[in-house]
Formats: C-alpha cells, sequence, structure tokens
C-alpha cells in the first residue's frame, strides 16, 4: 500500500457518499464519446505481411519480430475455444485492423507535447493526469489505441531504478529485461487468444521494479479502445524483483459503437523471491445496448508466476462491462510459501456474459490460495464461475479456500458456478463453498422505507454483497467500482 | 389541533389473497402517542406495511391522509422521505453495508428531498454522537453491517436509534418491546419517551400493558379481526390487561 493511498483511505469504515453520487450522476453509459483524431492504420486483415507491418511500425529488433512471426503461426493452427456458457458470434479476424496509431505521437516528452484532443479524452475520463496525478499520487502510462502518449512521474520512478513505460518503449531501452521474461508466464501458444496477441500485440506497459524497493505509488494504465473496428491487443509485462512491492491498477472504457470490437490483452506478472504483486482491474468496456447489440469482446489472458520463495500475487478485479468477457486471471504458485490471491466482482445486465474465474496452480510445497468470486447476474446476463484448483503431487502443504457467491436480480438471468478441482497430492487442503441467493424484497423495502429510491436500495445492497472485495481495490478504484455497480445496474428495478 | 394522520375506512388484502384491513378508522394528531394492541393475526403488521407502503398489499376501500396529502398515492421511499417511520417487527439484515453508512444515505435521501443540504461526514458524526447521548446508548453497534449478527434487543435498539437520526413525523413502532429484557425495555422506553414532540405523532404497536406504563400513550386502541373494536384512554390498557380482548369479540 502506497502512503498516498493510505493517508486517503478514511478511518475503518467510515462512510463516504461515492456510492450516491454515482448514481444520482449516472447517465448510462458515459464514456461512449470518440475522440477526432487523425490516425495512421494498418489495411484490414491478418497474415504475416501485417505482422510485418506492424513489427516494422515499432521499429523492432529482429528477435521480436520473429518472436511474432513465431506466433502467428501457431495461431494459424489453433480453433477458438469452445464456450461452454457463452453464446458468440463468429468473430471474422479478416476485418478487423490490427494497427491504429493517433499520427502526431511519435514520442511526447512532456504533457504539452500532447495531442489536446487526447488530453481532453481522458480529462472525460477522469483520468489524472499532470499536477492531477501528483496530488493523486498516482503515475498514469495512458494507452491510446495502440501507442503510449503520456508517462508521468517516470522521473520520480527512475530515481528508485522502477521502469515504468510503454511496452515499445520497454523494448527499446531494456530488451534484456523484455526478451528474458516475455512470454515466459503467458507461453505463445497457451491459448488461441494468447497466440493472436503474441503475433499482433500494438502496446502496453512494463513495469521492472528492482529487487528490496517497495514501489511508493500506485501505478496506473487506461486503457482506451478509440478508434473504430480495431482490435486492441496490448502486452502487459510486470516484474517484481526480489523482495519488491508493487501495485498496479488497470482501468478500461471504450467508446459506444455498433460493431462489435475484439479486446485480447495479455498480461504476465513475475513475482521473484519475497516480492509483492497486487493487480487491480476496473473494467467498464461497452457492454452493448438492452438487446446485445454492440459491444467489447473481452478475452484477456492474465497469469501471475509466484517464482520465488514466499511471493505473493493478488488480483481484484471488478468486471461490469464488455459484451463478452472471458477471463481468468491465474496464478502459478511454484516458489515455497508463496501465495496466490483472486477477488473478483464480475456482474452482468441485460444481454451481456461473462465467463470468469481463475486458476491456482499449487507446484510448490506450503502454497496457499485464496479465491473470493462475487458474481451479480440481472436483466438477461449469463454469469459463469469457472475456476480451477490443482494441486500437483509436490506440493506439499498446499492450501486452498474458494468462496463463490452469487446474486441474481429478476427472473431471466442465470448464475453458474463451475469448479475443477485437480488435486494429486493427498495432504492438500482444499475448500469451496458456493452460495446462491436472490435480492430480497424485504431488504429492498427496509431501504426504501428508511428514504432510498429503490436505485439506490439496489446498489446499496449489491455494494454490500461485493463488500469482501471490493475491500481489496485501493481506495480510488474502490469509489469508481461502487459508482459502475450502480451505473451496471441501471433499469434493473422495476 | 391538526390531524396528522386520518385514516378512513381503510381496506386492504394481501395480493391475491384474502382480506386482512376489513375498514379501519384511525385519526392520530401530531404530539400525540397511541397505542395498538390486540390478538395475533389481526391485522395490526398489516396495517403499519400498508402505511408505509410495503409491496405485496392490495388497498381495496377508504382513504389515508398525511399531513393533508393522500399518503397512498405516494411511492414508499417518498413516504419515508416526507417523514413516515417504521420501527420493523423484523429488522432486515444487509450484510456488507455499514450501519454508519446506510444510515447517513438515508438521511441525506431525506434531506435533499426537503431542499436541505446534505450532511458531510463530520456533521454527520456529530448528529449522531448527539442522539447517541440522548438515548445513552454505545456505539458498538455503529460500525458493523445493518443488523446483521445483532441480537433481537439489539435490533430494536437500532430501529429507535434510526427513528432519531431521521426524525420522523410519524413514527410507527410494530412491537419494538417484544423480545427485550427489563432493562432494555426501560432504555428504549426512556429513548422514544425523549424523542415525544409537539410536532411528531406516534404509533405503537404492543401485546403488552408494561410498555405502555414506560410509555403513557394518549389514546390505546384495539385492533381485531381487521378492525379497531374499541378505543380509550392511557386506563383503557390496564383494563384489558384484566379482561382479555375475548370480551371485546362479543361487544364488536
Ligand atoms: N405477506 C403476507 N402473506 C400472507 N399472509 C399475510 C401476509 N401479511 C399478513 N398476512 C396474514 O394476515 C394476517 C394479519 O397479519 P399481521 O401480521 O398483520 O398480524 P398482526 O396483528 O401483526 O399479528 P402479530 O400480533 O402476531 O404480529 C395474518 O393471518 C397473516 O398471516
Ligand atoms: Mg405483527
Amino acid at each position: 500500500m502506497s502512503d498516498s493511498a493510505t493517508a486517503n483511505r478514511p478511518a475503518s469504515n467510515a462512510p463516504s457518499t461515492g456510492l450516491l453520487e454515482g448514481i444520482v450522476q449516472a447517465e448510462g453509459y458515459k464514456y461512449g464519446f470518440t475522440t477526432d483524431v487523425e490516425t495512421e492504420d494498418a489495411p484490414p486483415g491478418l497474415n504475416e505481411d501485417t505482422v510485418r507491418f506492424i513489427s516494422a511500425k515499432k521499429g523492432e529488433p529482429a528477435w521480436l519480430l520473429e518472436w511474432r512471426l513465431k506466433a502467428f503461426r501457431r495461431w494459424q493452427t489453433m480453433a477458438p475455444p469452445d464456450w461452454a456458457k457463452l453464446d458468440i458470434a463468429p468473430i471474422d479476424y479478416q476485418a478487423a485492423s490490427y494497427y491504429s496509431a493517433p499520427k502526431a505521437a511519435s514520442g511526447p516528452k512532456s504533457l504539452d507535447e500532447v495531442d489536446p484532443e487526447l488530453l481532453k479524452t481522458y480529462e472525460k475520463l477522469g483520468i489524472p493526469l499532470g499536477e492531477r496525478a501528483a496530488l493523486a499520487g498516482v503515475a498514469v502510462d495512458a494507452v491510446f489505441d495502440s501507442v503510449s502518449v503520456a508517462t508521468t512521474f517516470k522521473d520520480k520512478l527512475a530515481d528508485l531504478g522502477i521502469i515504468f513505460c510503454s511496452f515499445g518503449e520497454a523494448v527499446r531501452e531494456h530488451p534484456e529485461l523484455v526478451r528474458r521474461y516475455l512470454g515466459s508466464v503467458v507461453p505463445q501458444g497457451d491459448n488461441f487468444f494468447a497466440a493472436l496477441n503474441s503475433a499482433v500485440f500494438s502496446d502496453g506497459s512494463f513495469v521492472y521494479v528492482p529487487a528490496g524497493i517497495r514501489c511508493p505509488m500506485e501505478l496506473s494504465t487506461y486503457f482506451r479502445i478509440n478508434a473504430a473496428k480495431t482490435g486492441q491487443f496490448e502486452r502487459t509485462l510486470l516484474i517484481a524483483d526480489k523482495g519488491a512491492y508493487v501495485s498496479y491498477l488497470e482501468g478500461c472504457t471504450a467508446p459506444q459503437r455498433d460493431e462489435n470490437q475484439l479486446h485480447a490483452a495479455v498480461v504476465e506478472l513475475v513475482a521473484l523471491e519475497d516480492a509483492e504483486i497486487k493487480y487491480a482491474t476496473v473494467q467498464n468496456w461497452y457492454p452493448g445496448d438492452e438487446n446485445g447489440k454492440g459491444g467489447i469482446y473481452n478475452f484477456v489472458t492474465k497469469r501471475g508466476a509466484c517464482r520465488g520463495a514466499r511471493s505473493k500475487i493478488s488480483w481484484a478485479q471488478v468486471e461490469t462491462g464488455s459484451a463478452i468477457t472471458w477471463k481468468y486471471p491465474s496464478c502459478l504458485l511454484e516458489g515455497e510459501g508463496s501465495t496466490g490471491a483472486f477477488y473478483s466482482v464480475a456482474i452482468t445486465n441485460n444481454r451481456q456474459q461473462a465467463d470468469t474465474g481463475t486458476k491456482m496452480i499449487h507446484i510448490g510445497r506450503d502454497t496457499s490460495s485464496t479465491v473470493i468470486s462475487k458474481g451479480i447476474s440481472a436483466g438477461r446476463g449469463q454469469n459463469t464461475y469457472r475456476g480451477q484448483v490443482k494441486v500437483l503431487s509436490n506440493a506439499d502443504g498446499a492450501r486452498n479456500y474458494t468462496q463463490c457467491d452469487s446474486l441474481l436480480i429478476g427472473k431471466r438471468c442465470g448464475a453458474h458456478t463451475v469448479p475443477y478441482i485437480d488435486v494429486r497430492h493427498p495432504g492438500a487442503k482444499v475448500e469451496h463453498e458456493a452460495t446462491t441467493s436472490k435480492i430480497s424484497e424485504d431488504q429492498m423495502f427496509y431501504c426504501q422505507q428508511r428514504g432510498l429510491t429503490a436505485e439506490d436500495a439496489l446498489s446499496l445492497i449489491v455494494n454490500g454483497f461485493c463488500k469482501e472485495v471490493l475491500n481489496e481495490l485501493p481506495m480510488e478504484f474502490a469509489v469508481e467500482a461502487q459508482k459502475l455497480l450502480a451505473v451496471s445496474l441501471e433499469g434493473s428495478v422495476g | 389541533m391538526s390531524k396528522l394522520l386520518e385514516i378512513r375506512g381503510l381496506r386492504a388484502r394481501i395480493a391475491n389473497g384474502r382480506e386482512v384491513l376489513k375498514g379501519i378508522d384511525l385519526d392520530v394528531a401530531a404530539g400525540e402517542v397511541h397505542a395498538i394492541m390486540g390478538p395475533n393475526g389481526a391485522g395490526k403488521s398489516t396495517l403499519s406495511s400498508v402505511l408505509a407502503g410495503k409491496p405485496g398489499y392490495e388497498v381495496t376501500g377508504g382513504t389515508v391522509r398525511y399531513l393533508g396529502q393522500d399518503l397512498l398515492a405516494m411511492p414508499a421511499d417518498e413516504r419515508a422521505r416526507e417523514g413516515v417511520f417504521l420501527a420493523f417487527q423484523y429488522p432486515v439484515e444487509i450484510p456488507g453495508v455499514n450501519n454508519m453508512y446506510f444510515l447517513r444515505a438515508a438521511l441525506n435521501a431525506g434531506r435533499r428531498q426537503r431542499g436541505q443540504a446534505e450532511l458531510d461526514a463530520q456533521q454527520f458524526l456529530k448528529a449522531v454522537r448527539d442522539r447517541l447521548k440522548l438515548l445513552d446508548i454505545g456505539d458498538d453497534l455503529l460500525r458493523r453491517a445493518v443488523n446483521v449478527g445483532f441480537s433481537g434487543g439489539e435490533k430494536k435498539r437500532n430501529e429507535i436509534f434510526q427513528m432519531a437520526m431521521l426524525e420522523p413525523k410519524l413514527a410507527i413502532l410494530d412491537e419494538t418491546d417484544s423480545g427485550l429484557d427489563i432493562d432494555a425495555l426501560r432504555a428504549v422506553s426512556d429513548g422514544v419517551n425523549r424523542l415525544r414532540d409537539p410536532a411528531r405523532a406516534i404509533v405503537m404497536i404492543t401485546h403488552y400493558q408494561r410498555l405502555l406504563d414506560y410509555i403513557v400513550p394518549d389514546r390505546v386502541h384495539v385492533l381485531a379481526d381487521g378492525r379497531i373494536v374499541a378505543s380509550g384512554d392511557k386506563t383503557f390498557a390496564a383494563e384489558l390487561e384484566r379482561t382479555g380482548y375475548a370480551y371485546l369479540g362479543d361487544a364488536a
């Protein structure tokens, strides 16, 4: 936890107005604007030339082009996963464009050099840049479509030896680190979308925290899909060296469009001995309209490797957006005594579909993992928790605790819990608890009798349901998450 | 004195079910405390639910005027914001929602409705402390989730605390005395007495005369089989205690 965030956090459970304000201000999907910036795009289509084009545009070294091509060839032999609970129209991978960059953005050195249109966009998104960032203690690496346009706080971080930059810059400035760790957690052929990302990834963020350093602020990246018909394929690589600590926040929004857009990111985390990584995501990509038209397909591979002894990785996510979400942030618990955690809130309303969960792979001795998943379904939303706990034969003393709670609002939605438990060590302790509940009318009436509107009552109850997960988010994010939950549930009380 | 609440011939049934309120007439003036007694299943809680606007009941006849307005035309949350408060017979648990947070949201919802500025965290905390002192209760329940794991008595105390914070014009207390031990009964009663106010009407539903020893009512009514079958002053309750409700059945 950074000092600044601690200072901002109200004492214990002191009330905050964020929730109610959020509902009052809510006007549907408020990030659905587009920004007029000249862009340079790749022609639609996907073949080896596309891969070469992207690599050349980014001025990449030969080894990386080779790496991409290898992934592309692998991808061609693979088939999309077949969706257990998802209803998904076939995607035409040849129809999308795989590269889009704002034209003027070839490396601004300071905020003054950034296209004012872009800055306005970030302002609308509420991203604290510049002075606001300083006050908030947040360093922002803002990714606009494919090119990272502004990185703040780099100098302050650099003093500590912390590297926080765009992926492209990392390839240029720190090729040895990138080469050592890229693909070491999520191999190219891991799955269809990871292979696709490996071939055509555009940009993303890179973080390296050197041994013994606690990163003094929350690092934050806002991704934004702006250009129409472009897929976004970020690649995030985060390494915490021995004894290092870092907390990373990722927020996502996208403009409102009728076509579906593809978002296939890969995030790799590496924690060495005694290192700790906290990774929080608030995802509110455009979910499509109430009939299921448009919206983002969010197919993301996120995985962290606890390589060193006693290392810790925790994922916290609030998933309110996207038409379809397919995502299983996972932990490979290799180091002795390492710890993995997954805290998730996933909400589906209207025609949204979410298939999300985690994989905890216990490889080393005395490894432990905790999974807390809160799924909320409203409208015709379908919410599936899919979680795997695997304990390998050498993992003496492995422990897992999984708690999956589902909340249903209305009669046409669904919640599904699919645990896969694969234990190959007789001494492993694996606990799984699952509950499904409905919002009770008595609770609603109790709140309304105290003066809360039906919307406020619902949002209060839902926030209460998610409390254990929201508590895991840094303060600024928790407030935003509460607002998003309220917005996402709009129209689900009659 | 102006009537704060005027109930005329109120009939209501459980949605798609049988009629429970069969023509209630009741006038309550500001500053008054009324007690409603009566056998189990008579319709006392149903009356309070209908007044508070709980879904699941259908008004089939009669009128209710509250401060001159048509109460039944208002949605439940608006009634609350207009000053109708119901202390629940069975307060509801809301897991994960902090008691203070809940109360502040409720309080500010009412203030917005009245065009008053919302209380910020500090003003709110001051108001909380004042009320805790007034009611002579500790702050141990405030940090916990709304009613979650509260004992029966704690839930009732919490209801009265909410009432003190929200400062309603009409407070309906549904068996707030049930399940309280002697000390808690006295504490809760003292609290309610301190909340008596010339601008506030209180309707207490109870089964026990002893509550009325602590909170002395202006009027006592007996509700039986969906009607008010008898009314009297504070001495009437003691009489009932002796005779029971049975003889009223003959009278009705
Ligand atoms: N929501 C409901 N669904 C079904 N029956 C109901 C409902 N509400 C009330 N009733 C029935 O209506 C009748 C009156 O109930 P009510 O709770 O108003 O009685 P009461 O006078 O408060 O009784 P008690 O003294 O036991 O609290 C009872 O027969 C009860 O079972
Ligand atoms: Mg009752």
